[in-house]
């Protein structure tokens, strides 16, 4: 399955190599043109029939959040690291991550809690009280494997939890793998107009690679394709979900980065009403996507984003249901394929 | 022998305290190999028996390690999602994010899920999440997970046994399966050597909840000596040396009041003899081990501990050096080996001061 190895593949912002190789490989023979920009960025151009003189660009980031190795300690061999994009530190103990080309193991490490105090109990343990144990007994011994400045990952297998209903899967980087695949499954039709795919590189770290994208193609129109924040979980106080799980494709009204173009929504969602797919809002002013960079492009460009919903995303694990992605490129293809007769800026 | 991947096989296993079925089959079938007779006792406890040569009746030698391991129990279902309490002590900071399998009417994969950091307020990241807040996702709607799963099923943490550098390993459970596998390596010691004394190796039960099978084992075994073989807090970034021992530098012989002190005497000496590196550990008070219900179970049994320095206990990553066990396992049976009636003497009686 290719949302494996979309998942699987070690892509820290700054570092997406390894995941533009995956997409690269799974696009082949879909597109017309392919092409890295200097940042990093896979744009590929899926040429149209010619009856639109549309450029559409579509867009879903590679990178993912990581680790970063700042520091080993001369007599521990202790290996200190920092969050490579947002990361709650309350989820980092106790896990096993991979670092650097060589994919080297390590584990955070804990107190045990028979030595932990238990005023310290009720402490966060702070990101920069961790470190990482690859077994090295010093730090020479540890420069021989890694060396700081190497990215590391969590160490997540790709898995599918229950077959039927939801058919939910669980992996890492699904934030924005899920995006990924979604934009490889909609290279699959050939649109009315020039459809830029782009595979965009550090968006954890402030849309960097959307930006220089959308600069250099100059999109009439542009998507965010995303996995996105979805808070369904039972909590004691009774706040919004943001997004459901199962619940179909969220659609962005307005995040902490951009108002999403009016036209755009409501084509997003005549089609998806048109069609019976489900569709769902995200709960205005939370996150933001590349859409934030895109649309302050130039003179600008009218944008809107499209997500699949995904549980725990920016910690080693993450859930969501293949209904809700393959619904999500339903809904694009669709509307991608009604873009040409319809005004999209709607004042 | 290759103890990488028995301890994988051991690790990996599954049996939270009171449910250890099925690291109990392995350890039986591992045990099996060396020993004359296998059995499992009331409780569950596994108990293999390698007669000795020596003369009827022969002196018998209890070695303990525990196979059960910490881990959740369901308390509650709630709208697709499983609440949980543990069974053992875990620091509740460790949970977050971790995978676990939760065993149902089938085993689920599951997620200890958190809030995205997008949504949570500031001063909410600045508290730790206690269990009461934590659930697990097994990816199920309501109406599905009702079907699978119930209040009083088990959970364990999912991580699979991974090389690190050098002979260290990291995983799940090393609390105290890196003990059965040194058993196995001290067994696999003793088929190539003469040893007088009857050896019985135990795979005790529900250790993490009160050293409970170790109680009925030692009642059952009424061994002339024991040794309990648990795990010891390893060095570690951010904990003092005062409360660690080295990892990769040997067993740790215990000292102190739940340890016979001949016993430790003994084990150093075959130790050195041996050219086996070791650290000694003191024990100012409880162990915390089988040791501590052995030694009073009874007229009294005199008790040794050997401990095998593991990082991050009771974490899905505890880290070890695989020589240690494997030095553990020597040593004991080094000491096995030497074990005659001169030497029954003097552990059984304390009237010469000895504690020094």
């Amino acid at each position: 399955m290719l949302l494996r190895e979309l998942s699987e593949a070690f892509g820290v912002s700054g570092c997406e190599d390894e995941v533009r190789g995956v997409i690269s490989e799974a696009i082949r023979g879909r597109v017309d043109e392919v092409r890295v920009d200097s940042i990093g960025n896979l744009i590929a151009l899926k040429r149209g029939t010619g009856e639109s003189a549309l450029k559409v660009m579509v867009a879903a980031h590679t990178d993912e959040v990581g680790l970063m190795i700042t520091h080993i300690e001369e007599e521990s061999g202790a290996i200190r690291f920092r969050p490579v994009g947002g990361i709650d530190d309350r989820i980092l103990l106790s896990k096993l991550v991979l670092i650097g080309k060589e994919r080297v193991p390590g584990v955070i490490g804990a107190k045990p809690i028979h030595l932990i105090k238990e005023e310290e109990r009720k402490q966060v343990v702070r990101v920069d009280q961790m470190a990482i144990d690859i077994g090295a007994k010093s730090k020479e011994e540890a420069e021989k494997v890694i060396k700081i400045g190497d990215y590391a990952v969590f160490a997540t297998e790709f898995c599918p939890l229950t077959d039927d209903g939801l058919r939910t899967v669980k992996g890492k980087a699904f934030d924005d793998r899920a995006g990924c695949a979604v934009l490889i499954e909609v290279l699959k039709e050939r649109y009315p107009f020039d459809l830029y795919a782009v595979f965009t590189v550090q968006e954890e770290v402030g849309l960097r690679g959307a930006r220089v994208a959308a600069y250099a193609i100059e999109p009439d129109v542009a998507f965010a394709l995303e996995g996105t924040i979805c808070d369904d979980m039972p909590k004691k106080k009774d706040v919004s979900p943001t997004t459901k799980i199962g619940a179909g494709p969220a659609i962005t009204i307005m995040d902490r980065s951009f108002i999403a173009d009016r036209g755009l929504v409501k084509l997003l969602v005549e089609t998806a009403e048109e069609l019976g797919i489900p569709y769902q809002f995200k709960q205005p002013g939370i996150g933001g996507t590349d859409s934030g960079a895109i649309h302050l492009v130039k003179e600008g460009v009218p944008s809107a984003t499209v997500a699949v919903p995904c549980r725990y995303i920016h910690s080693p694990v993450c859930l969501l249901s293949l209904e809700d992605l393959e619904n999500t490129a339903r809904l694009m293809k669709a509307a991608l394929g009604r873009l040409v007769t319809r005004r999209f800026v709607d004042s | 022998m290759q103890i990488a991947p028995l301890l994988k096989k051991l690790s990996e296993a599954r049996g939270v305290s009171g449910y250890e079925a099925e690291v109990r089959e392995i350890v039986a079938e591992e045990f099996g190999r060396y020993a004359d007779e296998v059995q499992t006792d009331k409780l569950g406890n596994v108990i293999a028996l390698k007669r000795g040569e020596g003369e009827e009746p022969r002196r018998r030698i209890m070695l303990a390690g525990h196979i059960d391991e910490i881990g959740l129990m369901v308390t509650k279902l709630e709208k697709g999602f499983i609440h949980f309490t543990e069974v053992g002590g875990f620091d509740e900071q460790t949970l977050v994010g971790q995978e676990v399998t939760v065993h149902g009417r089938r085993d689920l994969p599951g997620i200890i899920g958190s809030r995205p950091p997008h949504v949570l307020p500031q001063e909410e990241r600045e508290k730790t999440m206690p269990m009461d807040k934590l659930f697990i996702d097994v990816g199920m709607g309501e109406e599905e997970l009702g079907r699978w799963v119930r209040v009083g099923d088990l959970a364990t943490l999912r991580r699979q046994f991974t090389p690190l550098q050098g002979d260290v390993v990291a995983g799940k459970s090393f609390d105290d399966r890196a003990s059965l596998a040194a058993i196995l390596v001290c067994l696999e010691g003793l088929a190539s050597v003469k040893h007088a004394w009857d050896v019985y190796a135990v795979a005790t039960v529900q250790e993490e909840v009160g050293l409970r099978g170790a109680i009925t084992s030692a009642y059952g075994l009424a061994p002339d000596v024991a040794i309990a073989i648990d795990v010891t807090f390893g060095d570690q970034p951010g904990v003092s040396e005062a409360e660690t021992l080295k990892i990769g530098q040997g067993p740790a012989i215990g000292f102190g009041p739940n340890i016979h002190p001949k016993l430790h005497e003994a084990l150093v000496e075959v130790a050195k003899e041996l050219e086996i590196p070791y650290q000694v550990e003191p024990v100012p008070g409880g162990s915390g081990t089988d040791a501590w219900a052995i030694q009073v179970t009874r007229e009294g049994i005199p008790t040794a501990l050997l401990s095998i320095p593991v990082r991050f206990m009771h974490t899905s990553v505890e880290t070890l050096s695989l020589k240690d066990v494997e030095r553990t396992g020597r040593l004991m049976a080094g000491f096995i080996a030497r074990l005659d009636n001169v030497r029954i003497y003097e552990f059984t009686n304390l009237e010469e001061g000895n504690c020094f």
